[in-house]
């Protein structure tokens, strides 16, 4: 059994309330904080800690809340971003959902560090049922005293508001959160200035994912160097994944960082295995933005290595034979999937989430998905498969926010490691039409039956 | 000051100069193309990714290269910085991919665009795309609109550089249109149709880098390679007076501000100047208005190559899909 923090009491009954989460020892990281320890002690812990964000690019949390612009006279903000809409990704709804004074908590003593008197949860708009849960956690802390002015009888005050998005995918971006937030078309802005010192309204301005900021009161109770013992190298602490896919036990998971993707997989504590007695075919370990690998790079590194659930493991052999980390949204597709299939529906969200600002994400994205599409129903050229590639090469790296990148990487990752099932897809256009094709007949590498 | 290097030219400007601004103190060649950016209007630029450089040093204290292309409209230059512009293979690879981009969903009309002659777009396409596209893909189309009384909207044409959308922030008092959607969905919209009308919305029209936004009094008068521009000015209460006369004979065909060699307008001018006052003895005329680089009518461009290639790319492409649409037709079992 791995080590378990954020989902240490999800079985507790009642846990949702104030009441037995404050039973359970909820809420000591703000007595903690707020009474012991200075804003600048608890951004210590946090350095201290290791943590990197949950949100998706694993950038250390302490770092990010170093460069909050300090100096400033202007008011500083919290953002917790809740907008999570990856495909593939659902642990953040999770945690909302079932611990929701988990978040409240966390925003609680990370305000503290950053010295916010207000901040945000920006919410997924389609997560409509959440809304009133929070609201209600929120109500519960503030009438036993741990919101609103002179919390537990400091001098330190915080508002918190939940707001709705309006279900659009790139508002999750940090940039494009702030805009919103603001009133304004979620566009992200060009960056520099970064958030940190020009943000929300024009002030400093931190955005953390909703794991990265609901982990924080385990740093403060069991202090950083402790919790950097739990994990692996620099990856440390524990992670939520949510598991989908063609696997026994679909759901959300708490790994501590370093296990074995086999054992992950495998192991009845976690996914349990493939379905229907099938066999793997391909992962994307991180949410549909990352590059998809075939089961021989999923469980091994390409140096042969057993491949590890952290950073550093699954970005190992870079884009070339790696993948990343991400968002933790774990996708596992059996012997029967289609390749081009599952390729052209990421393509297609990347085009209907494009915010449209730059041309090539623009204009790529789409063009990306046409001639997916025409592939996928056997009306693809040869020259397509390259040109994907180029167009793919094109985006990636040239627009202002990295959904450009993330629309361009599994398309390149999926040719990378799948060309032969593309070459097929154009060979055998009368089979390919119909959509259950690889169901009925899976796709069986030549390439790697002449090798073996 | 800062010292800067573009292309292996050096030169010093002023702190807080961007990348773009140093290439044209320089001039010449070395200057990257600009479809979004607008140096009088505040926060254009940025987004249409046409001006990418490399920079292959960042600054004397830090010589390291920027890992990505910047946008070198917004970022600003540092003492000891190394660009690379039309040296570097890559940004030139890049620039044509931004080409392919922007005319993906084109449609390519210029022998019926207003625009013609004087389209930011076809002098970006002609100085650094390719001639072929590989889009075989229908493309996206929108019904055209009237935004105003005075302006038509081409969505089509329209390559989302927000232009118009920051004069109306900045020049009026109220925007009343904005963008709608996303993705290649976006398009330009007002809230309600015919809603736009205010002083100073025509220059929506000057500074539209493209056909998509046209003066509805010009439409289809005259291509302006036949007019004869000349430079007037009048006393106007509400704005400089300064404008351009499009003329034929003793008829002036169309008013407009004057534009820059990057065809930017550094003083606007107001409605009644454009729309109210075409006869020539309204104006004190200067004399023939000299128009620079960023136009292909001085350069003869236009009727040299550019109206019979792109006619040709046009009718290629028409053929083209006439046959899919034949082809896909034939296949379809009845
Ligand atoms: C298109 C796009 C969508 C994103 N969506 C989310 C999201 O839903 N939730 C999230 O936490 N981060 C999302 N991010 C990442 C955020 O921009 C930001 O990096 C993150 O919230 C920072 O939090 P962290 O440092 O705690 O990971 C997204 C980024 C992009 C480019
Ligand atoms: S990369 Fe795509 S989503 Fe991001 S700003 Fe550009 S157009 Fe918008
Ligand atoms: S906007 Fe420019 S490129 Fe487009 S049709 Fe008009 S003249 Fe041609
Ligand atoms: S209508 Fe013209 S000015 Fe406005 S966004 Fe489109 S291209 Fe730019
Ligand atoms: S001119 Fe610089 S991005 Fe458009």
């Amino acid at each position: 059994m791995g080590r378990k923090l954020l989902l240490k009491d999800i079985n507790v009954p009642g846990i949702k309330s104030f009441e037995v989460y404050r039973k359970m020892g909820g809420y000591a990281s703000v007595e903690k904080a707020l009474k012991t320890m200075t804003p600048d002690s608890v951004m210590e812990e946090v350095k201290k800690s290791g943590l990197r964000g949950r949100g998706g690019a694993g950038f250390p949390t302490g770092m990010k809340w170093s460069f909050l612009d300090r100096k400033s006279d202007k008011p500083r903000y919290l953002i917790c971003n809740a907008d999570e809409s990856e495909p593939g990704t659902f642990k953040d709804r999770f945690l909302m959902e079932y611990l929701p004074h988990a978040l409240i908590e966390g925003m609680i003593v990370s305000s503290f560090a950053l010295g916010a008197n207000t901040s945000y949860i920006y919410m997924r708009g389609e997560f409509r049922w959440i809304f009133p849960i929070l609201e209600k956690a929120i109500e519960e802390a503030r009438a036993a005293g741990f919101l609103g002015n002179n919390m537990l009888g400091t001098d330190y005050s915080l508002e918190l508001y939940v707001h709705s998005g309006g279900g659009a995918y790139i508002c999750g971006e940090e940039t494009a959160q702030i805009e919103s937030l603001e009133g304004k078309r979620g566009n992200p802005r060009n960056k520099p200035p970064f958030p940190a010192v020009v943000g929300l309204y024009g002030c400093p301005t931190v955005v953390n994912n909703v794991e990265s900021i609901a982990t924080v009161p385990h740093i403060l109770n069991m202090g950083g160097d402790e919790y950097a013992k739990i994990g692996i190298g620099k990856s440390t602490g524990t992670k939520l994944i949510s598991a989908s896919g063609h696997i026994n036990k679909p759901g959300v998971y708490e790994i501590e960082l370093g296990l074995p993707v086999e054992e992950f997989i495998y192991s009845d504590e976690y996914c349990g295995g493939i379905w229907k007695g099938r066999k793997m075919k391909a992962c994307v370990p991180g949410g549909s933005s990352v590059p998809i690998l075939p089961t021989e790079l999923m469980l091994k590194t390409a140096k042969g290595e057993p491949r590890l659930m952290s950073y550093e493991s699954l970005s190992d052999g870079g884009f070339a034979t790696g993948s990343m980390l991400g968002s933790g949204g774990f996708i596992v597709f059996d012997e029967t999937a289609c390749i081009v299939r599952n390729t052209w529906t990421y393509a297609r969200f990347y085009h209907h989430e494009s915010c449209g600002q730059c041309s090539p994400c623009r204009e790529g994205t789409g063009w990306m998905e046409k001639v997916l599409h025409r592939i996928e129903t056997g009306h693809g050229k040869m020259s397509d498969i390259d040109l994907l590639v180029d167009v793919a090469k094109k985006i990636e790296g040239n627009t202002i926010c990295p959904l450009g990148d993330a629309a361009a990487w599994p398309v390149a990752a999926a040719v990378r490691h799948f060309r032969e099932e593309f070459e097929y897809h154009v060979r055998y256009p009368e089979k390919v039409k119909d959509p259950k094709h690889f169901e009925k007949e899976p796709f069986v590498s030549e390439k790697k039956a002449v090798a073996a | 000051m800062a010292k800067v290097t573009i292309d292996g030219i050096e030169i010093e400007v002023a702190d807080g100069t961007t990348i773009l601004q140093a290439a044209r103190q320089i001039g010449g060649e070395i200057v990257p193309p600009a479809m979004c950016y607008y140096s009088t209007l505040k926060n254009s630029g940025g987004k249409c990714r046409a001006c990418l450089v490399k920079v292959a040093a960042g600054s004397a204290k830090d010589p390291r290269p920027m890992p990505k292309l910047v946008p070198s409209c917004i970022t600003t230059v540092q003492d000891g910085m190394v660009v690379e512009n039309i040296t570097n293979p890559t940004v030139l690879e890049t620039r044509k991919g931004v080409v392919e981009f922007l005319l993906l969903n084109h449609p390519l009309d210029c022998p019926i665009c207003d625009q013609a002659g004087e389209c930011d777009l076809q002098n970006f396409a002609y100085n650094h795309g390719v001639s072929k596209t590989r889009y075989e893909e229908e493309r996206r189309t929108f019904e055209q609109h009237d935004i105003g009384d005075k302006i038509k909207l081409h969505m089509n044409r329209c390559i989302l550089c927000y232009r118009c959308t920051y004069v109306a922030d900045q020049l009026t008092d109220n925007r009343v249109h904005g963008v709608l959607n996303r993705g290649d969905h976006a398009e330009i919209s007002t809230y309600i149709e015919k809603a736009i009308d205010n002083e100073f919305s025509g220059n929506m029209i000057d500074v539209c880098p493209v056909g998509a936004l046209t003066d509805k009094t010009f439409r289809f008068k005259q291509r302006v390679w036949f007019t004869k521009p000349l430079d007037a000015h009048r006393d106007c209460p509400k704005c400089s007076g300064k404008v351009v006369l499009w003329t034929k004979g003793n008829d002036v065909l169309r008013v407009t501000a004057r534009k820059d060699q990057y065809n930017e307008v550094k003083e606007f001018i107001c409605n009644e100047c454009r729309y109210d006052h075409k006869d020539m003895n309204d104006w004190v005329i200067e004399g023939p208005r000299h128009i620079e680089r960023g136009s292909v009518i001085s350069q003869n461009h236009y009727e040299k190559i550019d109206l019979v290639k792109l006619k040709a790319d046009v009718e290629r492409q028409l053929k083209f899909q006439e046959g899919k649409r034949l082809n896909e037709a034939n296949n379809t079992p009845a």
